[in-house]
């Protein structure tokens, strides 16, 4: 057992304490943050940021759901309600969700699972921090101002000629940060290409890693389609272009293959991450090897493939013509065969292993759920009879947030929790992180369920007012909302509590395999003493745990 | 990076590397990378290019016969001898000739600024003939049945133009920077990296023009 040596083995808990030494505590000036370029620390300016935006955006939303309570406008006027759902929708995906897992965790993650001292730029990567701030500045001006009404998806010509509101400065907001997923998309491919550990090769690296890799091509070849999408609209607005306006020439229809260029692979950008961290938790708290790992690591790049060719089933009753939307619907389906590969893995490696339901595996087994519930609903909407019967109705909300909000939130409250010991080197209260992640399992299926249910029956999405017979539905929607705020709530608080008074954490509390874990708790600035060199396969976990037995009996 | 030491001696090797081929190689790899989210970027200008020339081509062949295709053919070998020069840069960062790297990065600013200019010079005799549909001013078209594509044509005209031309300014302002640096006496052997980048930069802005001046010039003119 000589290479052994350097595998983690459990500390006991009386011998634990922080380290002297570590990034947290090598400057407490502001400067030392604002112009840091370690990794980590920029993995928690993200943190912070975009913790703020997850909660201006659940501001708008909760008032989205008041309203919705009663069938009548009682809370705010229509243009107001529009507003309230195009804040919702713009902060939410383009600064929580595309940002979240990618720029938090995988700043922190990827050159520690690499063995690695920092990515490839790190002053690109704190420029990427920045370009973020500066177009979240742009969008919260242009909402304090007096908001947006077009939804998030901006459709021409009304983004481009007849909206009265805010969208150059929203526009331009989310242009700017498009550059910031770019560069952090960019850093990733060449650290991961160029600053692996020796013998960190290809399949041994960790799913994470893969998930990251793939999402990161779709943020550096999608999102300047967006970008120019969106010059476009901003230059037909400001000097009278005719490109997407019927009235000049132009074509609408020609606005939304851009923007669903960009646009629905986004939601692998939001989904891809959550699937490593979830490939990442259910080995580490069942004890055995992903089952499959190889294919769990390819359906990433299959899914990061498919995802480009897939936007015109947004397209199915825009007028596009029925022989494209043949086609698209059939290459729709083809996104289930890679998602099903991942579920299928995923169980089979939770069938028979010694299962401990700590709260990242809560997290993780939520999504599995979630995430299933919402990727079956998307073959119904993949198939083009049966979503002409449901476009545009709360059964597509309720579709998209089982993966968006079910899928990406799960996955990234997991990967918080999951790797939280290692980022400040706490533990927090399991019992309560427990509990929450209950509770917003529940206040998610309540909000969103009925949802299906009111889009099979009809009610169309982002109205204002609707039919007394919907209302039952809305409440109960509106009441899961409630659960599920307060859900949130929790870990806000008792993560931040944990900060002063929880448990120190060992370098391994999860006795987890993957070179993160080990470094100390938190990790020095420069991540490691001395380069790592790995011999072992990813996921040793039946050799982990012999060796601890192997221990307990010496 | 050179904020902690006072003894510091500038190295060309960054704390993150290992060795020096290690970092030139990530410096390739994320340079072509970002080129590649240029080209996307591009990309969907030349898509709703194509399907508005395919949309209404007569159109778009009379719109291209008043643009003027002396000038065009001057600004692309103005355009193409930068490439020449930046290319030629490259090679003197490379082998420590600091007073060829200057000269020729300054006759990359000198021939750049000339391509600037000559567009601008464009620009402005299309203003002069009413063919510049932009902010409310007049499009003086005689012929109505093309009238539309041809308003069409020239707005995608000066996006597309004018997203080149802002890529040509920002070159222009790296190369002045970088002209700054050779005098100081940098940029030289192993510090050669950001000429190499900022070259390639400069010959990726070339190419989309070698792409946009037989789309919006040539294709279907009359000799």
């Amino acid at each position: 057992m000589t290479a052994a040596l350097d595998r983690p083995t459990s500390v006991s808990p009386e011998s634990v304490s922080l380290p002297k030494r570590h990034y947290l505590n090598s400057g407490y000036t502001v400067r030392s943050w604002l112009f840091t370029t370690d990794h980590k620390r920029i993995a928690l300016l993200y943190l912070v940021s975009i913790t703020a935006f997850f909660v201006l955006g659940g501001i708008a939303a909760t008032l989205v759901r008041l309203d919705l309570m009663t069938p009548q406008a009682d809370l705010v006027r229509s243009e107001t309600y529009n507003k309230l759902f195009t804040a919702h929708g713009v902060i939410m995906i383009f600064f929580f969700l595309v940002p979240s897992i990618p720029a938090v965790m995988g700043n922190f993650l990827v050159p520690l699972m690499l063995g690695a001292r920092d990515l490839a730029f790190p002053r690109l990567n704190l420029l990427s921090w920045y370009v973020y701030m500066v177009g979240g500045v742009f969008t919260l001006y242009a909402l304090l101002a007096g908001g947006v009404d077009t939804g998030w998806t901006f459709y021409a010509p009304y983004s481009s000629t007849y909206s009265n509101t805010y969208v150059m400065a929203t526009a331009v907001g989310i242009f700017i940060t498009g550059f910031s997923s770019i560069l952090t998309g960019l850093n990733f491919i060449v650290t991961i290409h160029k600053m692996r550990a020796p013998g960190q090769v290809w399949f041994r690296l960790p799913l994470f890693i893969w998930s990251i890799y793939a999402t990161s091509i779709i943020m550096v070849l999608g999102t300047p389609v967006l970008a120019i999408t969106l010059v476009l609209v901003g230059l037909e607005r400001l000097l009278g272009l005719g490109i997407f306006d019927p009235r000049l020439g132009g074509d609408p229809i020609l606005f939304q293959h851009l923007f669903w260029f960009y646009s629905h692979p986004a939601v692998y950008i939001m989904i891809l991450p959550s699937m490593g961290v979830v490939s990442e938790i259910i080995p580490c708290f069942c004890r055995k090897r992903p089952f499959g790992y190889e294919f769990i690591g390819f359906s990433s790049f299959a899914i990061a493939a498919f995802s480009f060719l897939v936007w015109g089933h947004h397209l199915f009753v825009s007028g596009q013509s029925i022989y494209a939307g043949l086609v698209f619907s059939m290459l729709s389906y083809l996104v289930a065969i890679p998602s099903a590969v991942k579920v299928f893995n995923w169980t089979a490696t939770l069938h028979k292993g010694s299962i401990s339901f700590d709260t990242p595996m809560l997290y993780a087994l939520g999504f599995v759920g979630l995430f299933t519930m919402g990727g079956l609903t998307g073959l119904f909407v993949a198939a083009l009879a049966v979503d002409v019967h449901v476009h545009d109705t709360y059964f597509i909300v309720a579709h998209f947030h089982y993966i968006m909000v079910g899928g990406a939130v799960m996955g990234y409250l997991g990967a918080i929790h999951f790797w939280w010991p290692k980022m400040t080197g706490r533990l927090y209260p399991e019992g309560w992180a427990r509990l929450s992640a209950i509770l917003i399992f529940v206040g998610f299926n309540l909000t969103f369920f009925p949802q299906y249910i009111l889009g099979y029956l009809g009610m169309p999405r982002r109205y204002h007012i609707y039919p007394p017979e919907f209302q039952v539905l809305n409440v109960m929607s509106s009441a899961g909302a409630s659960i599920l705020g307060v859900g949130y709530l929790f870990p806000l608080t008792y993560l931040i509590w944990s900060l002063f008074y929880g448990k120190v954490a060992s370098a391994n509390p999860w006795r987890a395999a993957g070179l993160e874990w080990q470094t100390p708790s938190p990790p020095p600035t420069e991540n490691f003493a001395r380069t790592p060199v790995v011999r072992h396969e990813a996921y040793d976990y039946p050799a982990i745990d012999n060796q601890q037995v192997e221990e307990g009996l010496r | 990076m050179t904020i902690d030491s006072h003894t510091h001696v500038e190295s060309p090797l960054a704390h993150q590397f290992d060795d020096l081929e290690q970092q030139r190689a990530a410096a390739d790899l994320g340079m072509w990378l970002f080129l590649a989210t240029e080209l996307m970027f591009f990309a969907g200008l030349f898509l709703t290019y194509f399907l508005y020339r395919l949309n209404d081509e007569a159109a778009f062949a009379a719109a291209s016969h008043h643009l003027d295709v002396v000038w065009g053919t001057v600004n692309t070998a103005v355009l193409l001898t930068s490439s020449l020069t930046v290319a030629i840069s490259v090679h003197a960062a490379q082998s420590r000739d600091q007073r060829k790297l200057t000269q020729l990065l300054a006759a990359t600013i000198g021939l750049g600024t000339l391509f600037v200019a000559i567009k601008g010079w464009e620009y402005h005799g299309k203003y002069q003939h009413g063919l510049m549909p932009l902010m409310g001013l007049p499009f003086r078209w005689d012929v109505d049945s093309t009238r539309p594509g041809a308003e069409l044509f020239y707005d995608l005209y000066y996006v597309m133009t004018g997203v080149h031309l802002l890529h040509m300014v920002i070159g222009l302002g790296l190369m002045l920077v970088l002209l700054v640096k050779a005098m100081r006496g940098g940029l030289l052997g192993d510090f050669a990296t950001p000429v190499r980048m900022i070259g390639l930069y400069w010959h990726f802005v070339d190419v989309i023009w070698v792409f946009l001046f037989p789309l919006l010039y040539l294709i279907g003119a009359h000799p």
